[in-house]
């Protein structure tokens, strides 16, 4: 187990795109880290310099008190788990797991016990004398998983781990993998663009825009807190709205903020509100409905209990702790 | 598949024609008379022919220079299948690693296939010729003295790489494309686990390659024994003491030039069987892909 610290790492591929600049952060022993961000936003880039599979053009990256930039992947004590799940194919789920500790000169017998350990933790042990072709995505993911865990190496690192698999499977790997971490304790760095897994796993979160870091912070830090509009944006589904000021005159901060920002359900039907929003469609969730609709032209979204009748304009208000007041041009939080 | 209904009853066999025709011109016509010459023998004059049962295969399995040729083709063609393949493969894998500026290395390395075997033939004739070559002079600096007129070694030397040189880039072609279907992240995953370059290509790469070098060792073997008479034919002439007199030009030397028609025939039944079943191992292995 290690910290694993990065120093303004920075990423410039052959060919001159910047993928990442600048990023500083300190991750604690055993900490689980998520990076999030949209497309191309450089995860993948950032954890494979981690990795030790892309080089680092700039800056430096500590895995525990070592600086790792021009060492191995090999030798850097790290497991990655991939989106592909990177299964050998010509290789039993037992080879698929020892793979790593043989190479590594392990006791036979050690190696045994290891593999059966983390079969069992991960319950693929009726699969160990399979190739991986003979297995469900899910298994294939538990498999994946299992070769990172038999090294128990200094950190996990996971590359959209569960991208691959149906909605109700990832939802339960989700939590399986949370589980197994706090129960291992082995510092992880998890990317991934689902800002819902982003939440539901991070110890702390870090929020990715064009290569460069919007906000780190825990989940709830983030959520409560966005340090921009991008974040705001990004975190939080429905997605926060973002509404120019002159469209809420009324609100208070509308003076000096350009943009308010108001989360759906922070938006509540009032008969003397100060907002008026005319009703456009409407989305049923079952529990919720999501309507959606213009206040003095700008789009907006609110979330309402699922009944009653809607009348095609709406009187709204919020709570004065509801609203975040960011700046126009950088975006950034003013308060 | 889309089903088409000729109203015509004639016009699809029309359409088929030209190409049943020349199929039964170039391969079933000469096949059917090589299988029947086979069993045949003319004499000496070729006035007179009889039916002489299997006596013809008999004579060749009693040859001892049939036996010879059996063991040079052999030599020859395994030689010429580990070079190709070897060299491709290393070619390949090298390529592999750097493949943006790869589009112009794969084009130049197509070049050599474009080269009619007889004309690669004397190419390779030239470059080792002992009185005019550069290679032979080349080689004397090292104090090697090459002369593949007089020396048997030489002359295989010679043939082997006259030959392989031009497969090289056919193989070279599905290598890279092989390598490339490789996923990069098993690769990388292999390196996390520990394993180094050398250790990655013999336990993922290469495993991971088996369908087409499987592919690759039956068209390289069959290339060999069949389809390298161009270049036997311009460097070597199956010589010296017929160190590199391969089957298929035994066929022909005994055949055109030593005029004995039943023995070539027979000797060319054998070949074509030899044809048959390589490709039977083909469809069945290759279609199947090579498990792994
Ligand atoms: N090998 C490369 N050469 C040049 N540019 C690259 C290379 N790999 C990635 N990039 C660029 O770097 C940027 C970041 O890519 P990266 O793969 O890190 O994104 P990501 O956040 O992981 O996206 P996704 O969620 O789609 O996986 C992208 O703009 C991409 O085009
Ligand atoms: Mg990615």
């Amino acid at each position: 187990m290690a910290s694993i610290k990065l120093d303004n790492l920075g990423k410039i591929y052959p060919g001159g795109s910047r993928a990442v600049g600048g990023v500083k952060l300190d991750i604690a022993d055993g900490e689980f880290i998520v990076l999030v961000g949209p497309s191309g936003c450089g995860k993948s880039t950032l954890l494979r310099m981690v990795a030790g599979l892309e080089s680092i053009t700039e800056g430096e990256v500590r895995i525990g008190d070592r600086v790792v930039n021009k060492v191995e992947p090999a030798d850097r004590d790290i497991a990655m788990v991939f989106q592909n799940y990177a299964l050998y194919p010509h290789m039993s789920v037992r080879q698929n797991l020892a793979y790593g500790l043989k190479n590594r000169r392990t006791p036979k017998a050690e190696i045994t016990r290891r593999v059966d350990e983390a079969a069992a933790i991960l319950q693929i042990g009726p699969f160990l004398d399979r190739k991986p072709r003979a297995l469900s995505g899910g298994q294939r993911q538990r498999v994946a998983m299992g070769r990172a865990i038999v090294r128990e190496p200094a950190a996990f690192l996971f590359d959209e781990p569960l991208s691959n698999l149906d909605a109700k499977l990832r939802v339960a790997m989700r939590l399986e993998i949370k589980d197994l971490q706090k129960r291992l304790r082995t510092t992880s760095i998890y990317v991934t663009h689902d800002q819902l897994e982003a939440m539901t796993l991070a110890d702390r979160l870090v929020v990715l825009n064009a290569g460069q870091v919007e906000q780190i912070g825990t989940p709830l830090d983030v959520y409560r807190r966005p340090a921009s509009t991008f974040v705001a944006g990004f975190i939080g589904s429905p997605a926060m709205n973002l509404i120019p000021a002159r469209a809420v005159p009324h609100l208070p901060g509308s003076a000096h903020a350009a943009v308010i920002g108001i989360r759906p359900e922070d938006l509540v039907p009032d008969p003397d509100g100060p907002i008026e929003m005319q009703v456009g469609a409407i989305e049923e969730l079952g529990a919720q409905r999501l309507v959606h609709g213009k206040v003095n032209g700008a789009d907006v979204t609110i979330a309402l209990p699922s009944h009653g009748e809607l009348s095609d304009r709406l009187r709204l208000n919020a709570a004065p702790e509801a609203l975040h007041r960011f700046d126009d041009k950088s975006g950034k939080r003013l308060d | 598949m889309k089903r088409t209904i000729f109203s015509n009853q004639l016009l699809p066999w029309l359409l088929l024609a030209p190409q049943l025709a020349i199929t039964f011109i170039f391969f079933l016509w000469p096949a059917g008379q090589a299988i029947r010459q086979s069993f045949l023998r003319e004499d000496a004059f070729g006035i007179n022919t009889s039916f002489v049962g299997l006596a013809n295969f008999r004579a060749l399995l009693d040859s001892p220079e049939y036996l010879e040729s059996v063991k040079v083709t052999a030599v020859f063609a395994v030689s010429v299948t580990v070079v190709s393949m070897g060299v491709a493969l290393l070619l390949a894998v090298a390529v592999d690693r750097m493949l943006k500026s790869a589009r112009v290395y794969t084009t130049l390395l197509v070049w050599p296939y474009a080269v009619a075997p007889a004309v690669a033939g004397i190419l390779w004739w030239f470059i080792f010729n002992p009185t005019i070559g550069i290679m032979p002079y080349v080689l004397d600096v090292i104090g090697y003295d090459w002369n593949h007129v007089s020396s048997k070694t030489d002359a295989m030397i010679l043939v082997v790489i006259a030959s392989a040189w031009k497969q090289i880039s056919y193989n070279f072609l599905f290598f890279v494309a092989g390598l490339q279907a490789i996923p990069a992240s098993m690769r990388e995953a292999a390196a996390i686990d520990g394993a180094g370059p050398v250790r990655r290509f013999f336990d993922i790469t290469f495993p991971l390659l088996s369908p087409t070098t499987f592919f690759l060792l039956v068209i390289n073997i069959v290339y060999a024994m069949f389809e390298t008479f161009g270049v036997i034919d311009a460097t070597t002439e199956g010589g010296p003491a017929r160190a590199t007199n391969i089957m298929v030009y035994k066929v022909y030397f005994d055949g055109f030039v030593g005029q004995n028609i039943g023995s070539s025939a027979a000797q060319s039944v054998v070949l074509m069987l030899l044809v048959i079943t390589l490709t039977i191992i083909q469809f069945r292995w290759v279609e199947k892909k090579v498990e792994y």
